[in-house]
């Protein structure tokens, strides 16, 4: 369960403190849940706020009961965040270590490290692919990859934003099916409405504020007509 | 050899198999000896070895060989600068400990995971928790630091193959836009290490 009360976030004002979300107050509580608008709208520093990576400058976050400005660590536990290019998320050379180094804080045996590791590979279809550096993968691959680092550490809640937008069609499925197929709730950012629309539930976001709210289909034919397509 | 410093090569050599602890020890000493050890015989025999052990961990040679060109190119200046203040033998000497040197580094990353170096430098660091060090925060940014160097050097050529695109190809205009790309990475990363609670 995710709760916004009357959260906002803006520059600082030495570096020109244009408001970047106006205050927003909702509760999460859907299993997925999609979030849409046009570039710089403000939808992925919604989803930042959801676990911490951006702070609110008024109001509060809550995540399961965990006020993510105060229990930020906490929070982070339980809420794990898919970003749109995994190059930046993969950190480690090879595919198992990589999703083993979400591992480190919980398993301190290494070899029960890397079993778990292999595990969640295996989850996604990537174990043959352990050994194999990251730089290696393709932009489908890479992206399963992230995932499966983000769902080691075994969050009940999953952000994602814009997951599939470097992606070809086929891998965007993959990644695609992959999102919908988790048991945790999801929260979606994306451009690609075909994904939207089968979200129990759809933000619209515009100029920093979520200007409609409601079942994913009627969410995406607001946003459609919004911008006169 | 800076394409795979960094990089773990999977394997099942005995340097595969031997503990981190034993490889960095080793490495260390064999540092040493470089630095410490003066004359061509010596050169030549701490070379030999390091040839060695590249062959007993059974990397490949020509990737070793075609990494190899950058480190050779800082050998052979230094070398020449050793050889018009001191003479030839420093310029062997200078240039081929620092290939000596390079193999060395080389075979320890190249032979070792870097979660298993990771686990070593938290066992080694653990003792400084009393007075406020974070082994595994300290662990992680060594290991980080490993793990960087392949993949700023994979940001530099696509920085530089985006210059020559578009007809640019002195380095001056395409090294600016590297380093902000890295600053920009290096962002990214610790966003990303901060949202898998790495950070924390």
């Amino acid at each position: 369960m995710i709760e916004l009360d009357a959260a906002s976030v803006a520059l600082p004002e030495d570096e020109g403190g244009r408001v970047l979300l106006s205050p927003t107050s909702l509760t999460l509580a859907e299993r997925r849940v999609a979030i849409i608008g046009g570039n710089g709208s403000g939808k992925s520093t919604l989803a930042r706020l959801l676990n911490g990576l951006v702070t609110a400058t008024s109001g509060r976050v809550v995540v399961d009961g965990l006020d993510v400005a105060r229990k930020g660590k906490e929070v982070r536990r339980r809420v794990g965040f898919c970003f749109t290019d995994p190059a930046a998320q993969l950190v480690m050379p090879t595919c198992v270590e990589d999703v083993e180094l979400s591992l480190r804080r919980t398993v301190r045996s290494a070899s029960e490290r890397h079993a778990r590791a292999m595990e969640v590979l295996a989850r996604f279809g990537l174990e043959g692919l352990a050994s194999q550096s990251v730089h290696t993968l393709s932009g489908g691959q890479r992206q399963l990859l992230a995932l499966a680092g983000v769902l080691a550490a075994e969050p009940s809640i999953v952000v994602a934003d814009e997951p599939t937008t470097l992606l070809d069609l086929a891998n965007t499925r993959l990644v695609a099916d992959a999102l919908f197929g988790l048991s945790q709730q999801l929260v979606l950012v994306t451009h690609d409405l075909t994904l939207a629309a089968q979200c129990d539930r759809a933000l619209v976001v515009a100029d920093g504020a979520v200007t409609f709210d409601g079942p994913a289909p009627d969410a995406v034919a607001h946003y459609t007509q919004s911008v006169g397509a | 050899m800076s394409y795979l410093l960094g990089a773990y090569i999977p394997g099942r050599s005995l340097l595969h198999r031997t503990p981190a602890g034993v490889k960095l020890l080793v490495l260390l000493v064999f540092s040493t000896l470089l630095v410490v050890l003066h004359g061509l015989i010596a050169t030549g025999v701490l070379f030999a070895i390091a040839v060695v052990f590249t062959v007993i961990a059974r990397l490949p040679m020509r990737q070793v060989g075609r990494a190899a060109r950058g480190v050779l190119l800082v050998a052979l200046v230094l070398s020449a600068l050793q050889g018009y203040a001191h003479g030839w033998p420093r310029a062997v000497e200078a240039g081929v400990d620092l290939i000596s040197l390079a193999l060395g580094g080389l075979i320890l990353t190249a032979t070792t995971e870097v979660n298993a170096m990771l686990d070593l430098f938290t066992r080694l660091i653990t003792p400084l928790r009393p007075i406020g060090v974070n082994p595994d925060g300290v662990a992680l940014v060594i290991g980080l630091a490993i793990t960087s160097i392949p993949a700023s050097i994979a940001l530099l050529l696509e920085t530089r193959d985006a210059a020559r695109a578009r007809g640019i190809r002195h380095p001056r205009a395409y090294l600016s836009p590297f380093v902000i790309r890295l600053v920009a990475r290096a962002h990214e990363t610790g966003d990303a290490l901060k949202a898998r609670g790495l950070g924390d």
